[in-house]
């Protein structure tokens, strides 16, 4: 029983801890690795759901009966390329965070972001009172 | 040509993307990029026509027969979507070019204009497709060149407010996947229609159950409705004001199509609302999205914010409207996406004109702008009282339809509670009055000028539009309330 759904049982774990590593790290490249791990989960779902038992790769031949469901390797040849663009875009948007922040951490960028909106909050009194 | 036309609405702006590349020359760019948006546009409008009178177009990609290829069907709820995103998406667009001028460095304007068509395409894609796997690459499509046309907001926020967004996002779409995953799974189809045949047989399975509900988590997490709207207010207040109008009137309309699609014609009614107690979750966390979210528009100091709130609040009334599951609720729900983009383009474009001559959008900025720039600021009073929900308005419309649902079904403290909304709206558009109005300008800032014709046209195009569609509510109730009855008639 354990062992028949030995692909779910990976998928599963891989999945809640690529959700953890999002959730719980504040490193922004932590959590793009993450959800690198949480989306390859998906992949191997969708690479276990076409498996048929018994069946070869899907090739064209004579005497070839039984095969596996070729479109789900399709439709994650997709899902894969839309994984690495947005793997890609996130972390160049933390190269960006950085040059911009001077860090990667989202403890600090979040302070930083606080502090500049007090300092305009606090500007900002100043000239309603002068006017 | 005519029987191509489902296609040609999406691969129009697909295709216009990287010829954008080649024209080099900003100008040009713009034109260009117009141009593909209105022959989108329309072709939307040619595409409602023919739905309403001659009923659902199924297109085959490529010849491919329905449930083996890929089928784009248009019935009358797509149509009436397409003509919204790309109706917007071409009024927005000419504005564009005047606004990036002061908001996005000159050597990012081409790819400004080449991500705002992608982005349109994937919105395009997201609602013509019958196909639910597409629906996944179209999503991302729109999504991916959502979080690049964010990050180019001028303060370093955006890209703070880009990067959360892409994490919500890439969560969202993974959990649609999966459960489009799980039903493929169940029924070996993706085409939707197939689904919807095949789907209550197997509905009584938890493999059935998990999809419906990571599809439900995920397209809520894209339509930013409470509690999962954390992403939304950053990502609109720090993008660049044209991206903001587009997305606000757009991309939360989408995701509230594929909520109905998903529920109401893949899963089935009975399904959605009998057998998941839907009715009852969305109902509340409607009404309190509404209130949170009023509320915190009160107190932010940042027009833009404020009006990110209220569009979290807005799409609140949509979730109400949409769990009360009847015809008359859905036609109200159909009716605010299409009153609602009316508003919020209108707004967002004023806000867009305000940060072109001042620079800033805090409320103080605000001082004395309704004697500099009277156009600017009536518009945003107008579209104020449309959120308000005010007779005359588009506004008026889609609240009298929610009401009018909610009391056929008896549920009158619930028509209160909308009613009480509203007036936390009037609190929220009365402090941008009194500060254009009321308040004296600051005595260092200097005197601004009118918005140049580039914003005052389409802004006005569509204030127009919000006093005309409350008015003669002819064209927009027929279509919605046909496209309402079809998913309640015979599914798809």
């Amino acid at each position: 029983m354990l062992m028949d759904l030995f692909n779910h049982w990976v998928v599963i774990t891989l999945m809640m801890s690529g959700l953890y590593i999002v959730i719980a790290h504040g490193n922004l490249i932590k959590k793009i690795v993450g959800l690198s791990v949480f989306q390859t989960s998906v992949f191997i779902f969708y690479i276990s759901m076409a498996k048929v038992d018994g069946g070869t790769a899907p090739i064209l031949a004579d005497d070839i009966v039984q095969y596996s469901n070729p479109l789900p390797h399709v439709l994650i040849l997709t899902a894969i390329v839309v994984g690495i663009a947005t793997t890609a875009l996130g972390l160049s948007l933390v190269v960006r965070i950085k040059e911009a922040y001077g860090s990667i951490e989202e403890e600090s960028i979040q302070q930083q972001d606080n502090q500049q909106q007090d300092n305009n909050a606090h500007a900002k009194r100043k000239q309603e009172e002068e006017a | 040509m005519i029987a191509h036309l489902p296609i040609l609405q999406v691969i129009i702006p697909l295709m216009a993307a990287p010829i954008c590349l080649m024209l080099k020359r900003a100008q040009l760019v713009w034109l260009f990029s117009l141009i593909a948006s209105g022959l989108a546009f329309a072709i939307s409008i040619l595409l409602l026509q023919q739905v309403m009178t001659s009923g659902v177009i199924s297109y085959e990609l490529g010849g491919w027969q329905a449930p083996w290829g890929i089928e784009y069907r248009i019935d009358k709820l797509n149509a009436f979507l397409l003509l919204i995103v790309s109706g917007i998406s071409t009024v927005v667009l000419f504005a564009a070019q005047t606004s990036i001028e002061k908001e996005i460095p000159k050597n990012k304007h081409v790819y400004f204009y080449i991500l705002y068509l992608l982005s349109l395409t994937g919105m395009l894609g997201i609602v013509a497709t019958g196909d639910a796997f597409n629906v996944f690459v179209f999503l991302e499509i729109s999504s991916l060149s959502a979080y690049a046309l964010i990050a180019m907001g001028k303060n370093r926020q955006a890209l703070w407010a880009s990067y959360q967004y892409l994490i919500m996002g890439t969560i969202g779409a993974t959990f649609i996947l999966i459960g489009i995953g799980l039903i493929y799974q169940m029924t070996g189809t993706l085409n939707m229609y197939d689904l919807s045949q095949r789907l209550p047989e197997v509905a009584q399975t938890r493999t059935v159950f998990a999809a419906f509900a990571f599809v439900i988590v995920g397209v809520c997490l894209k339509l930013a409705m409470f509690p999962l709207h954390l992403w939304l207010p950053n990502a609109y207040a720090y993008a660049p004001s044209i991206v903001t109008a587009f997305f606000a009137a757009t991309a939360t309309k989408v995701a509230v199509y594929l909520l109905i699609r998903f529920t109401f014609s893949v899963f089935g009614l009975s399904f959605s609302f009998t057998t998941v107690p839907l009715q009852t979750l969305f109902m509340a966390l409607g009404l309190i999205g509404i209130f949170a979210a009023s509320t915190s528009a009160i107190y932010q100091r940042n027009v833009k914010h404020l009006f990110a709130y209220s569009s979290i609040a807005q799409i609140g009334y949509m979730i109400v409207g949409f769990s009360l599951s009847t015809v008359t609720g859905l036609t109200a729900t159909l009716l605010h996406l299409f009153n609602h983009a009316l508003m919020k383009g209108a707004i967002f474009l004023a806000l867009a004109a305000v940060i072109y001559r001042v620079g800033n959008i805090e409320l103080n900025n605000l001082r004395g702008l309704g004697r500099q720039m009277p156009l600017t600021m009536a518009a945003i009073v107008i579209g104020g009282l449309s959120l308000i929900g005010v007779p005359l308005t588009v506004g008026f419309v889609s609240k009298w339809y929610l009401l009018m649902a909610l009391i056929e079904q008896g549920w009158w403290p619930v028509a209160v509670l909308i009613l009480l909304g509203s007036m936390l709206a009037v609190v929220y558009v009365w402090r941008i009055v009194e500060a254009a109005y009321f308040k004296a300008p600051l005595d260092n800032s200097s005197p601004v000028k009118e918005a140049p014709m580039s914003f005052l046209i389409p802004i006005w195009t569509l204030i127009i539009a919000n006093i005309y569609f409350g008015i003669d509510t002819r064209l927009s109730v027929q279509v919605a309330e046909a496209a309402a009855q079809s998913l309640f008639g015979v599914s798809l």
